[in-house]
């Protein structure tokens, strides 16, 4: 595969128009080298699938595209805003960047409905009325309008990681990032989410999904990212991937995920 | 000394008793306030990612830590007038004395608090483009607050006992009142009876309040 180069690009993340860029980024959290020169791209609305073992820096490739996380070394352009860039309003960057937790992470202190209005209101100055028209509009998409005044900790795990979803897409963000969205769930409520990422992935949102579902990467994914102790090992199409034309490392991974 | 326990003398001094603990409650009452708004201002100082800030705020805390609560009442009912130029009351020196003071225990409470608050929360309110100071005010502050409500009433009863240190620059808070009867009356008994029962039942009261708010917090 594309041991990726920054003078030529692989030929697969070429054609578009790239919203997310990661060029030759590396981090370190102390002596610890997390990322190494990890070179990327997601076009616009397509979806990216993220693997590798744990530990190899998949959550932590996701929280430096939106700034969570700095990093050291290389370049990271969303919608050719530069994320390193000391004068870039990150606040602002971040509010067009969707992001979906492995823990939900709704807020515990307000309700369903608040969680999906503040920022509309707070970042981005919506009204209470129109806010909250956006916010029951998402909510009845996902399924979720009867629940709006209760409080996270009353509703299930799929739910909240539903609402969160909501949340995510009340912004109207030119890309979701999602880690491990599923992997907290119990299984039975494992595909009410999937689905709701997977029409979202149809009509077109670009998506960079740390997962390892497998059959949602088969069926929405049109790159996958393979990662291995901080390096991008892997980076191609969904079907050069699943038709095994990927490294010994990525295929000792997915026999394990595969067998389980 | 007469003899007996006269009860008549308790239902005689209830007014004047009573504009004691009124002044009791005012000081315990402001501060709380103060020492709340000014102790979670010193939290976000000493968790500021600026150091010369974090540090004078830890110095602050520091020094209120080490002095005794009567030091402080002392020093302010000197140095409050000096400052202002004029004189401010006993009132307003031991006010401010309680607000500076409380603001140092405060401050520890409310900082343990915001890093009570899960690292996931706040990386959920970045990631929806609030500002720092955003993040704060709508969602780590408010789970800081309500994470240390127990302790932070803890603190309030501790306040409310020692508001009784008053007497040392003369104002009249419940005790100083139920000691002037006391001595006038030669009623020590039964005065300081009165006392002790009003601030076990009051002080009882808080700590099932605060028992009740635990074990509501404890089953979410
Ligand atoms: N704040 C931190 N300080 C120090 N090391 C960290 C920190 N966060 C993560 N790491 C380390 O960086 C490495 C990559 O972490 P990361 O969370 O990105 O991995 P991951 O691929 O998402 O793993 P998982 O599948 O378990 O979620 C791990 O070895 C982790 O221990
Ligand atoms: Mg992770």
């Amino acid at each position: 595969m594309n041991k990726t180069d920054n003078t030529a690009p692989s030929t697969e993340t070429t054609s578009g128009v790239g919203m997310i860029r990661m060029n030759d980024v590396s981090k370190w959290y102390g002596d610890f080298q997390v990322l190494i020169n990890c070179t990327t791209k997601v076009d616009v609305g397509e979806v990216v699938v993220i693997c590798g073992p744990s530990g190899s820096g998949k959550s932590t490739l996701i929280k430096v595209i939106n700034g969570l996380e700095p990093f050291q070394e290389g370049e990271i352009t969303f919608d050719g805003i530069s994320v390193g860039d000391q004068a870039t309003n990150l606040p602002k960057l971040r509010s067009r960047i969707g992001m979906v937790f492995q823990n939900f992470e709704l807020f515990p202190h307000i309700t369903i409905i608040d969680n999906i209005n503040l920022a509309q209101l707070k970042v981005l100055g919506r009204d209470q009325d129109e806010a909250t028209k956006r916010s029951m509009e998402l909510l009845e998409r996902v399924g979720l309008i009867d629940q709006m005044d209760k409080f996270p900790a009353q509703l299930s795990g799929g739910q909240q990681q539903r609402v969160a979803i909501a949340r995510g897409l009340a912004m109207d963000p030119a890309a979701m990032l999602f880690d491990e969205p599923t992997s907290a769930l119990d299984p039975e409520m494992i595909n009410e989410v999937l689905d709701v990422m997977t029409e979202l992935a149809l009509e077109g949102m670009t998506m960079m999904v740390v997962t390892h579902e497998m059959g949602f990467a088969r069926r929405v994914a049109h790159r996958v990212v393979f990662m291995d102790e901080g390096r991008i090992e892997e980076d191609c199409s969904k079907d050069e991937f699943f038709s095994g034309e990927r490294g010994e490392r990525a295929q000792e991974f997915l026999s394990k995920i595969l067998t389980h | 000394m007469e003899s007996g326990f006269d009860y008549g003398i308790i239902l005689k001094s209830v007014p004047y008793l009573a504009e004691g603990l009124v002044l009791t409650f005012q000081l315990t009452i402001l501060g709380i306030l103060g020492g709340l708004v000014f102790g979670t201002l010193l939290a976000l100082c000493r968790l500021a990612p600026f150091a010369p800030v974090s540090f004078i705020a830890g110095t602050y805390v520091n020094f209120f830590r080490s002095m005794p609560l009567i030091l402080v009442i002392f020093w302010f009912y000197f140095l409050v007038p000096f400052l202002v130029g004029r004189p401010v009351g006993g009132f307003w020196s031991v006010t401010i004395a309680f607000i500076m003071f409380e603001a140092a225990y405060y401050c520890e409470i409310m900082r343990a608090g915001i890093q009570s608050v899960k690292v996931g929360q706040v990386y959920a309110g970045q990631a929806l483009g609030l500002t720092y100071r955003q993040n704060m005010q709508y969602i780590v502050l408010p789970q800081a607050f309500r994470n240390m409500i127990p302790i932070l009433l803890t603190q309030a009863i501790v306040l409310f006992q020692d508001t009784s240190l008053v007497y040392v620059v003369g104002l009249g808070d419940f005790l100083v009142h139920a000691d002037i009867v006391a001595n006038r009356d030669n009623r020590l008994m039964e005065m300081f009876s009165t006392v002790a029962v009003v601030y076990f039942i009051l002080c009882l009261l808080g700590t099932l309040f605060v028992g009740r708010l635990q074990r509501k917090y404890a089953n979410e």
